[in-house]
């Protein structure tokens, strides 16, 4: 059985259908693709999946665990971490504490101990504070930490994004477009960054990426999404040498 | 940026980079013990000196009303406060500097208990000899912490979790009321609920439980208006809770049994200075550990993007719930001292007129900011004492003051600033002495 596990997944904003009969497999350390053209509902199925929104139909299931229904942070808990297209950093906290922050789930003091700061929660916050420095030290922004987020090049928000989302101890991160609006010098750090990830902690990654360039180079598995419908699901290769993704996605003009 | 501007506020020629430079580097606990020192003065020198220089009495306020109602006595108060506060004051603080930041190394290296206790101490000693010249200071100050909890509390919903709450006064009117009937029933003797239910020496052992008591049923009011609001966000909430506070209001003038819009009177002494002061510590110390704490700064991540705050495990809705009950109870503790301090409390107090002074405390003192809600509610309350005298030209002077402060600084004079106790009690090293 695989690690994440969707079926007949389909969801309607009104009368406009956002995404039909939607499955996936994802195993364990596997890094999987999600492209498609603009509007195609790409975000729209991580919103499902992390749920954000409810799917109206289908079922989600996370080491055999159903998660439709669930809570946004009840899902995020379980193991499924996110980044998102913009960004969405807090933007009066720190860097360390955008870190901190995304281990909310693990924190066991309480109020009691949130109130009258007790030997308990000194610990815990020490334990909270040492990981959040070992992250930030893997994504090469240790030297940021006390700065307010909006003081930093773009670049550096996204590695903290990507710090904060790997803080929720994932075992699936789901990168929405992470290297949008990058020039090529971050686009290569960023690549850099998310084979990293995978190498050191094992995870499996679940990508939505305009730049297909990156795409084939990261994924093993690739889907092509089209007015919420998968037209196409392989191999890179395959998906560069099918003709629907490549008149739907690419245009016709490559062809020629 | 802010380090070229140290730089260049250390540069500065003239006499006020020359004074900065001059008094740089004093502890505060240098300041605490020449405020320590001049109180001292003035309680034993103060009425000798006072007449010397030709004054009625001691100036209550740091001369503020003599300046506005008898201008020929300016000159005097001017001498008075140069003599007892500002020389003594600065005279202990610069020579005892090098004693000062020793003392203060010290102290530091005990358990962070022991320094925070001495440095209250030496505050609360201040302001007891300081107060001891009139009642009139102690009423100052008694109103002044409970808007320093008021301030605070508020500035846990408004200011951290970032809602426009307006149900504060409601809150603070559920506590007072709530701690009231608790002790006028147990422990006096009242026309409303007749004779003690309990002996009357146990009173003030049980006075806590009253005022948490009171606290209690502010949160109860606050789970209230959570669950049906926090569907919603921004107007909507500041709508409800403005209606919260006129059924409260409308609520209690209705109840006969706490004596209706007459009020309820005969609640028992219990609010003394340094009870007062130590749950306004109290109250410091617990909403300062709560946003500090990782919990804590959840509020934060909730205001700034509550969908990314869900999608790192943030459990949003408690997180709001608990903000909204814990900024409740606390509004509600000063409600129940505010009540043993006037010993009388009706209805009529906790209308609009309250709320826009605890706003106004929240918004000038600073956002997100424990030092902020102090300073705001410190410097509102003796401003608003101060300008007395002037009559209803206070309230043209005190919002053109919150008009200036939005302009020049739109978040307040101190926000977004995290409020270490360690930091604060820590030595200062001389400037002077690094560059």
């Amino acid at each position: 059985m695989a690690l994440l596990e969707i079926r007949h997944m389909t969801h309607y904003f009104g009368g406009l259908r956002a995404v039909h009969d939607y499955n996936l497999d994802i195993e364990p350390g596997q890094v999987r693709g999600l492209i498609g053209p603009n509007g195609a509902g790409k975000t729209t199925i991580f919103n499902l999946i992390t749920g954000i929104h409810r799917p109206g139909e289908g079922r989600i299931l996370l080491d055999g665990e159903e998660l439709v229904g669930r809570q946004p942070h009840e899902i995020a808990a379980r193991g499924l971490g996110r980044t998102f297209q913009d960004l969405r950093l807090w933007r009066h906290m720190t860097v360390l504490d955008h870190v901190k922050m995304a281990r909310y789930s693990k924190i066991g003091y309480g109020l009691v101990g949130a109130f009258f700061s007790t030997p308990r929660r000194n610990r815990e916050e020490a334990q909270i504070e040492e990981k959040a420095r070992e992250l930030l030290e893997m994504m090469n922004i240790s030297h940021l930490a006390d700065q307010m987020v909006p003081n930093l090049p773009y670049g550096a928000q996204r590695r903290v994004e990507m710090a904060r989302a790997l803080s929720t101890e994932p075992k699936i991160l789901f990168l929405d477009e992470p290297t949008a609006g990058m020039n090529p010098e971050e686009l290569i750090q960023m690549m850099g960054i998310i084979r990293r990830v995978r190498e050191q902690l094992g995870l499996a990654i679940f990508l939505i990426e305009h730049r297909l360039k990156m795409v084939m180079e990261l994924c093993e598995i690739i889907q092509t999404l089209v007015f919420g419908e998968v037209i196409a699901e392989g191999p890179p290769d395959d998906i560069k040498n099918n003709p629907a993704v490549i008149e739907a996605y690419l245009g016709k003009e490559i062809v020629e | 940026m802010v380090e070229m501007n140290d730089a260049h506020a250390m540069k500065t020629k003239g006499a006020r980079g020359r004074l900065r430079r001059f008094f740089s580097g004093i502890p505060v606990l240098g300041w605490l013990l020449g405020a320590l020192v001049a109180v001292v003065l003035e309680h034993y020198l103060g009425d000798p000196l006072v007449d010397r220089i030709g004054l009625d009495k001691i100036p209550v306020l740091f001369g503020a009303v003599i300046i506005l109602k008898k201008p020929l006595m300016i000159p005097g108060a001017a001498v008075f406060l140069l003599l007892i506060y500002v020389i003594p004051i600065a005279v202990v603080a610069r020579a005892g500097k090098t004693l000062s930041n020793r003392l203060a190394g010290a102290l530091m290296r005990f358990p962070i208990a022991v320094p925070a206790l001495v440095h209250l101490g030496l505050l609360y000693g201040a302001i007891h000899i300081w107060s001891d010249v009139s009642a009139y200071r102690v009423l100052t100050l008694k109103l002044t912490f409970v808007a320093i909890m008021l301030t605070l509390s508020l500035n846990v919903i408004n200011g951290y979790m970032g809602e426009f709450s307006c149900s504060h006064p409601g809150f603070m009117a559920l506590g007072a009321y709530g701690a009231s009937v608790f002790t006028v029933l147990l422990f006096s003797s009242d026309r409303l609920f007749g004779d003690p239910l309990l002996p009357e020496a146990l009173g003030p052992f049980l006075f806590p439980a009253g005022l948490i008591f009171g606290g209690l049923i502010a949160s109860l009011g606050a789970l209230v208006i959570a669950i049906p609001s926090f569907r919603t966000r921004g107007d909507y909430l500041a709508i409800i809770s403005l209606a919260f506070l006129f059924i409260v209001k409308s609520m209690i003038e209705n109840l006969e049994f706490v004596g209706g819009p007459r009020g309820l009177s005969g609640q028992p002494n219990y609010a003394n200075l340094p009870t007062v002061f130590i749950w306004t510590v109290l109250c410091v110390w617990i909403i300062n550990n709560f946003v500090r704490s990782t919990l804590g700064k959840a509020l934060n991540a909730v205001r700034d993007d509550e969908v990314a705050a869900d999608a790192m495990t943030v459990n949003t809705r408690r997180t709001k719930m608990v903000a909204f009950m814990f900024a409740a109870f606390w509004a509600g503790v000063a409600g129940g001292i505010y009540a043993h301090v006037l010993r009388y409390v009706n209805p009529g107090t906790f209308g609009i007129q309250k709320l826009a002074e605890v706003l106004a405390m929240v918004y000038f003192g600073g956002l997100n900011s424990v030092y902020g809600s102090i300073t705001g509610a410190v410097s509102l309350s003796l401003l608003s004492e101060a300008l007395r005298p002037l009559e209803i030209f206070k309230w043209i002077i005190i919002p053109l003051l919150l008009i200036l402060v939005m302009i020049y600084r739109p978040t307040g004079l101190i926000a977004f600033r995290e409020f270490d106790v360690r930091k604060v009690m820590q030595p200062k090293s001389n400037r002077d002495d690094e560059v």
